[in-house]
């Protein structure tokens, strides 16, 4: 009941219908990388997704955000199913990484956010390394770049007040990490997929 | 398909809703029906005819026109039933997403978000507000005078300079044609026209149906004998031959369906000229914005919505007008 209140309100405030542009919606195991300029990118890209596929595909979250408050852990862990993760770990032999392909599992699909921050400008950032830690450890799971459209200006970074535009979600062509392929050339290359999908 | 599904459904709702609708207004929805359910049907047949790419592209975009016509049909049909307020929140709807589409396709900056804010949250309802509640001289000048006082204020105290003329102008003028202009065809309703008390709805429906019968005939005549652009650079579509026939057409039309009108026949028809004038006027200026932005379509700044403003551009500009050359003349 809650999921299709949020589901319907996505859809009212940002407008945004998924645009597969590059795959079909399938639910083979994958990790959905996007760039991120507002709080509702989560919801957006989750609403966006076929029903079918919500329940097998977890946003990964930041801990000190979404674990920082009751509604927000309410959202994270029962609708979203979220996998929380602390940007600056208390433990120093903590693995976010490790975490998120244990996440995985066997069915299940991740969306990241791969800045790991939001961007100011609606420009994506650069991309940290765990995308590409992800797909060495697990080169089986598809790699998909989505571009959030538009989302920046409906509910921009430090506004509480959404203005209801028409944001768009384009999900692109799969990409894989070559073999020897070094870290610096396949984030760049990830963030290209992302903006290649801007004028698609 | 889809060509024929959405009319049967839409029908299906009409039909119980015009049962109380006697008189002329029935007269005037079901002369429209019928137009709708022969458009409908000749769509679909076309559909399974045309077989080059140019003309598949035609006949869609055809069957998309006839979708839309028969929701605005639909619309109307409810808003005879609920009366006033029920069609003054629709207008105010239809403005919501207007305005929605505009801003979406211009460029604003982060300083421009809490004016945004108050542009689609407190002045759009309480345009609408002003109409439902009948307080004339305040809904006539709250945007022109007070928002446009206001937005400008509001922008400049978020602090930021840069392109400040542009980004403010761009939302005066995105309220002024998506929200204000819209807000003149519910006004119709509060009208005093000596002789056609509580008939207003009338009104409102042959205004609606001469400005869109304009655009659907300069359409019709276009494609079947336009030769000589207008404006190739803002509209490959219009031509001369669409205008003129157009034109004359939706005005004969208007003129013939006087009877529905507090206007005599010559009246009727120079009232429909004016509307399919400035509903000209509307879709050219209406197209000339989206060419500058790069899109064909309102609709099409993301795929999988209607392009509001590409089938309200012409009542846009032509509601206005009508309204004041109704009032002038006509109204107590």
């Amino acid at each position: 009941m809650m999921k299709w209140i949020l589901v319907g309100l996505s859809r009212l405030v940002s407008g945004a219908r998924a645009r597969w542009v590059g795959c079909e919606p399938h639910p083979r195991q994958r990790i959905y990388f996007a760039n991120h300029t507002s709080h509702l990118d989560t919801l957006v890209l989750w609403s966006a997704l076929p029903p079918s596929l919500r329940p097998l595909t977890r946003p990964v979250a930041a801990r000190d955000y979404w674990g920082a408050t009751a509604p927000r852990r309410y959202l994270a862990e029962r609708i979203f199913n979220a996998v929380l993760i602390d940007r600056v770990p208390a433990d120093p032999l903590a693995n976010p990484v490790a975490e998120m392909v244990q996440a995985l599992g066997d069915r299940q699909s991740l969306i990241i956010f791969p800045e790991g921050t939001r961007s100011l400008t609606g420009e994506p950032g650069i991309f940290k390394s765990g995308l590409y830690h992800l797909a060495r450890e697990r080169s089986d799971v598809e790699l998909v770049p989505v571009f959030m459209e538009n989302l920046n200006r409906i509910l921009p970074k430090g506004s509480i007040l959404p203005v209801p535009l028409l944001g768009g979600v384009t999900i692109g062509a799969p990409i894989r990490l070559d073999a020897g392929e070094e870290k610096a050339d396949f984030l760049a290359r990830a963030r290209g997929a992302v903006l290649g999908l801007r004028s698609a | 398909m889809k060509t024929l599904i959405i009319p049967v459904i839409l029908l299906g709702t009409l039909v119980p809703a015009l049962a109380p609708v006697d008189g002329p207004a029935r007269w005037l929805l079901e002369g429209v029906l019928v137009l709708l359910v022969v458009a409908s049907v000749t769509g679909w047949v076309l559909s399974r005819r045309v077989t080059s790419e140019r003309g598949r592209k035609t006949v869609e975009n055809m069957n998309v026109r006839i979708r839309a016509w028969w929701f605005m049909a639909a619309v109307f049909g409810l808003a005879l039933f609920i009366g006033r307020i029920g069609t003054t929140v629709l207008f105010g709807l239809i403005s919501f997403l207007a305005l929605r589409e505009f801003i979406t396709l211009t460029p604003t900056r982060p300083g421009d978000h809490q004016t945004l804010f108050w542009v689609f949250f407190v002045i759009t309802p309480l345009q609408y507000y002003l109409v439902g509640m009948e307080w004339y001289g305040l809904a006539i000048i709250m945007i022109p005078v007070y928002a446009f006082l206001f937005i400008p204020i509001r922008s400049a105290l978020q602090g930021d300079v840069k392109e400040f003329l542009e980004r403010t102008a761009k939302v005066q003028w995105g309220l002024m044609v998506c929200v204000y202009c819209v807000s003149h065809a519910p006004m119709l309703l509060s009208l005093e026209i000596p002789g056609y008390g509580g008939q207003n709805e009338k009104l409102l429906f042959w205004f609606v149906l001469v400005a869109q019968l304009s655009d659907v005939l300069q359409w019709i005549w276009g494609k079947s004998l336009g030769r000589h652009k207008i404006a190739p650079l803002v509209s490959p579509n219009k031509t001369w031959e669409g205008f003129v026939g157009g034109v004359l057409s939706a005005t004969a039309i208007g003129a013939a369906l006087w009877w529905a009108t507090p206007f005599t026949p010559v009246q009727a028809g120079a009232m429909a000229l004016a509307i399919t004038l400035m509903g000209f006027g509307g879709g050219l200026v209406m197209s000339a914005i989206k060419r500058d932005r790069g899109v064909k379509d309102y609709g099409a700044v993301i795929e999988g919505h209607g392009g509001v403003i590409d089938r309200i551009d012409s009542l846009c500009f032509a509601a206005p007008v009508f309204f004041h050359l109704t009032r002038y003349w006509f109204a107590a």
